[in-house]
């Protein structure tokens, strides 16, 4: 009867399961292996300033149309303010806004991003551009540098050229070097080249983005130039006169304007930092199941922050060696300690690999054995007993460590991740087990959760596995099924056969 | 290996995860384990029932006791210390005698002396938690030592031979006699190299030994035959063991029992998760004996009626 309910529970946990799966595989589009790979981009903005006496408003340009990038996710942090995203002209801005915020305040904007070279987002075509008003003896320069380029170029973009060309000539002409003589910055230099362009009645903005690459820390935008041609938006390096953009190009903001403009407050720094990761295919998926409206897309461990991902993609697997051990336990009929300290082994050997880890594992079970019968004449009782050999353990450790630090091992250094609990633990029922049971039952329990514990670091290690649990969560209904069935087997385990053997000889 | 696996189960035998999963689990409730886990309960409960037990000389239930060991044994040239939540005969010391010359000294079985002193701290140790299986506080007993039947003196190696009974819902089903051997340290523990033989329920003869799984026909450390012996009071040894379910209410149960020269079968302990070795001792699968029990099953039967049951329906294979 109970039978009956555990199979019929398994079968439903079993389709739940496997129904998630596929729908989050073929309709979403989670990839199955893990090499289906690009990088994504993840470029947070911290916006810090000196709150004031008054109400605070915070402006800050956020990105658009991003030229061959889509957005994954864009979110801010920022505790207590009010937050809204506006379309001013230079595109979108972020807005938060507080009545009160005394001290310096810091306030965060994300954006994940990956590449697509097919995201070409078309922006409006752009009037012509009114001749900006400006005053002598600029006025005059502008018109003659206007005047001498368009006598040497074409077109539009032969014009942009020519004019990046004189403008960045190391020893220009009069009039250009009067222009550029209030130039500091390289955004002052784009926004004199759009001037030069109005004048010209060629419609241009400065744009400013970030090239992406690797990690970076404290990183500033840079300025670069976008003029129309009457059909596209060009880019142009504003240092060299060539069309170009630079290599994985995040456009920021257009315009002229500055970054960030913050009401009621002061000293404001921007600090923008970039981080570099391989979630593509997932995160594409992600995007995918937002825009379907997946009943899903929040489950997906992805949308944790990184740090918490790591730990789950371990934890992840603790059920693959928890099966492993119900295998192992119950169906072969291998001895261990405890219930799944062979599991926590596994765990340990994560961190040192396979081999050095069974054998530092054991060199440290033997020390600690036999300091643990060196303490057994002291008559200790149960608790100062175990944090007693607890204290030994962390001591071997450290030696272990040194010693393999000297003699050039260099996975020795890295025993000092064993979680020294879980060794402590084993010691401490080994040497109980080689009481009541001797020796041989010891030992043999000893080697019962070295041979699990290595078939669970196997089954926990496989990359493929490991990949497909983390985006599929769901599949761990499937493991609970499976040891469910395990659960009620009640058939000889394979280690009896042996043990039993005595019947069939004669039979 | 599935061959195997079909023969075995063609022969009724059980496994371990079908006992764990189909007898302990639904016949034994944990809140009963008490009852046979802790040997001073079990034996306070056993002598309610009218069973017969060693005799209790005093228990030692804290560091404190220990004090008043010497008293508790002033009297007495032959007891027993064993500890009350110990398992597999692990710190059990028997006590055969003293010494001539000087009567704080005690004889153990094997020969040796040993000083009140160091039975005091075996007692320490017991109470400390050394031998209980959770490794928690314990209580030492002082007990009886029995005198055991000659008849099994020639196919036992020091130590004292005892009968174990497995009792299904109340009806003994299967039964074996376990003698030390010097591998086994004169302990009555297959596991440690003793031989267990199967016993023929019907007239309560042995049959042939096995040890570590082999089947022997000479008892190792002195090469008497094992088969054939008849076991005193086997009648007697039904009941009780009988009487066992109805004294921790659990389902499936195995009593071991000692013959007392003097007292006859006396109830040693019960144990609540009963080992699945005697089914080789027995050369025989328990599992159709159980579902005989079930198709017979008559609750309002007495202990006397079952151990009748038993000896008619389950002779030798």
């Amino acid at each position: 009867m109970t039978d009956r309910y555990v199979y019929v529970l398994a079968l439903i946990l079993t389709i739940t399961g496997l129904s998630i799966f596929a729908y989050q595989w073929r309709v979403i589009g989670f990839p199955l292996t893990a090499d289906e790979e690009a990088p994504v981009w993840t470029v947070e903005a911290a916006v810090a300033f000196d709150g004031g006496p008054g109400s605070i408003k915070v402006n800050l340009h956020v990105p658009t149309l991003t030229p061959g990038f889509r957005v994954l996710n864009e979110n801010h942090v920022s505790r207590g303010y009010g937050f809204s995203i506006n379309y001013g002209t230079g595109g979108r801005e972020a807005q938060w806004a507080i009545r009160r915020a005394d001290d310096r305040q810091t306030i965060y904007y994300r954006i994940s991003v990956y590449e697509d070279p097919g995201a070409r987002q078309v922006d409006t075509t752009p009037p012509f551009p009114s001749v900006p008003v400006i005053n002598e003896p600029f006025r005059t320069a502008v018109e003659v540098i206007v005047a001498d380029v368009r006598e040497h170029s074409a077109d539009t973009a032969s014009f942009t050229s020519e004019l990046l060309h004189r403008m960045n000539d190391r020893s220009p002409d009069p009039n250009i070097e009067l222009l550029l003589s209030e130039v500091t910055s390289d955004a002052d230099f784009v926004e004199a080249a759009t001037t030069l362009l109005a004048a010209a009645r060629i419609p241009a903005r400065m744009v400013r983005g970030f090239p992406l690459s690797g990690r970076q820390r404290n990183t500033q935008p840079v300025a670069w130039l976008e003029v129309h041609d009457g059909d596209t938006w060009r880019y142009y390096d504003p240092s060299t006169g060539a069309e170009s953009l630079p290599e994985r190009f995040l456009v920021w903001w257009r315009g002229n304007e500055s970054l960030v403009s913050v009401e009621g407050g002061n000293n404001v720094e921007v600090d923008f930092a970039v981080q570099e990761n391989y979630i593509g295919a997932v995160a594409i998926a992600e995007t995918q199941a937002a825009q379907l409206g997946s009943p899903f897309p929040d489950m997906s461990l992805y949308s944790l922050p990184i740090r918490t991902q790591a730990v789950y993609s371990v934890l992840l697997m603790i059920p693959i060696g928890a099966l492993i051990m119900v295998i192992m336990r119950n169906i072969v009929g291998i001895d261990a300690f405890g219930t799944f300290m062979p599991v926590l082994i596994a765990l340990a050997f994560r961190e040192t690999q396979l081999l050095w880890g069974v054998v530092l594992f054991t060199v440290l079970i033997a020390l600690g054995l036999s300091i643990r019968f060196l303490l057994e004449r002291l008559r200790l009782l149960l608790v100062p007993r175990l944090s007693a050999v607890l204290i030994v353990v962390v001591l071997l450790m450290m030696v272990i460590s040194l010693v393999s630090d000297r003699t050039d091992i260099e996975s020795g250094i890295s025993v000092a991740l064993f979680p020294m609990v879980i060794i402590a633990m084993t010691i401490e029922r080994m040497s109980v087990m080689w009481e009541e049971r001797g020796a041989a039952d010891a030992l043999r329990a000893a080697m019962g959760s070295l041979v699990i514990a290595v078939f669970a670091y196997i089954g926990m290690g496989l990359a493929w596995l490991e990949h497909l649990i983390f985006t599929f969560p769901e599949l761990l209904l499937v493991f609970l099924a499976l040891v469910l069935i395990a659960g009620r087997y009640t058939g000889y385990r394979l280690l009896e056969l042996t043990r039993f053997k005595a019947f069939t000889g004669r039979g | 290996m599935f061959g195997v696996a079909r023969e075995l189960r063609k022969r009724g035998v059980l496994g371990l995860n079908e006992r764990n999963a189909e007898l302990i689990m639904s016949l034994n409730p944990r809140r009963l384990y008490p009852r046979v886990d802790d040997k001073v309960l079990t034996k306070e409960l056993a002598l309610a029932a009218g069973m017969a037990v060693p005799d209790l000389y005093g228990v030692i239930a804290n560091q404190g006791d220990i004090r008043g060991f010497a008293e508790i044994v002033e009297t007495l040239e032959s007891f027993v210390v064993k500890p009350a939540q110990g398992s597999g005969g692990d710190g059990i010391v028997v006590i055969t005698g003293r010494s001539k010359r000087k009567r704080d000294a005690f004889r153990m079985a094997s020969g040796l002396l040993v000083s009140t002193e160091e039975l005091e701290y075996h007692l320490s140790n017991i109470v400390g938690g050394q031998y209980s299986l959770s490794g928690n506080r314990d209580k030492a007993i002082i007990e009886y030592c029995v005198q055991f039947d000659p008849v099994f003196a020639d196919v036992s190696y020091q130590g004292v031979p005892d009968v174990r009974v497995i009792v299904y819902r109340g009806y003994p089903v299967m039964a074996m006699v376990r003698l030390p051997t010097r591998a086994s340290d004169g302990k009555a523990n297959l596991h440690q190299g003793a031989v267990g033989a199967g016993v023929d329920m019907c007239e309560g003869r042995t049959l042939e030994g096995v040890r570590e799984n082999l089947v022997v026909d000479e008892h190792p450390d002195t090469g008497a035959l094992i088969e054939g012996l008849s076991i005193p009071a086997w009648d007697t040894i039904l009941e009780s063991s009988a009487r066992g379910y109805e004294v921790t209410g659990l389902g499936y149960l195995g009593v071991d029992m000692v013959i007392d020269r003097v007292r006859g079968p006396l109830i040693l302990e019960m144990n609540a998760r009963p080992g699945l070795s005697i089914q080789i001792a027995n050369q025989t699968g328990l599992k159709d004996r159980l579902r005989l029990v079930d198709r017979e099953f008559d609750a309002e039967a007495d202990p006397a009626a079952r151990a009748a049951f038993a000896r008619q329906a389950f002779p030798a294979a």
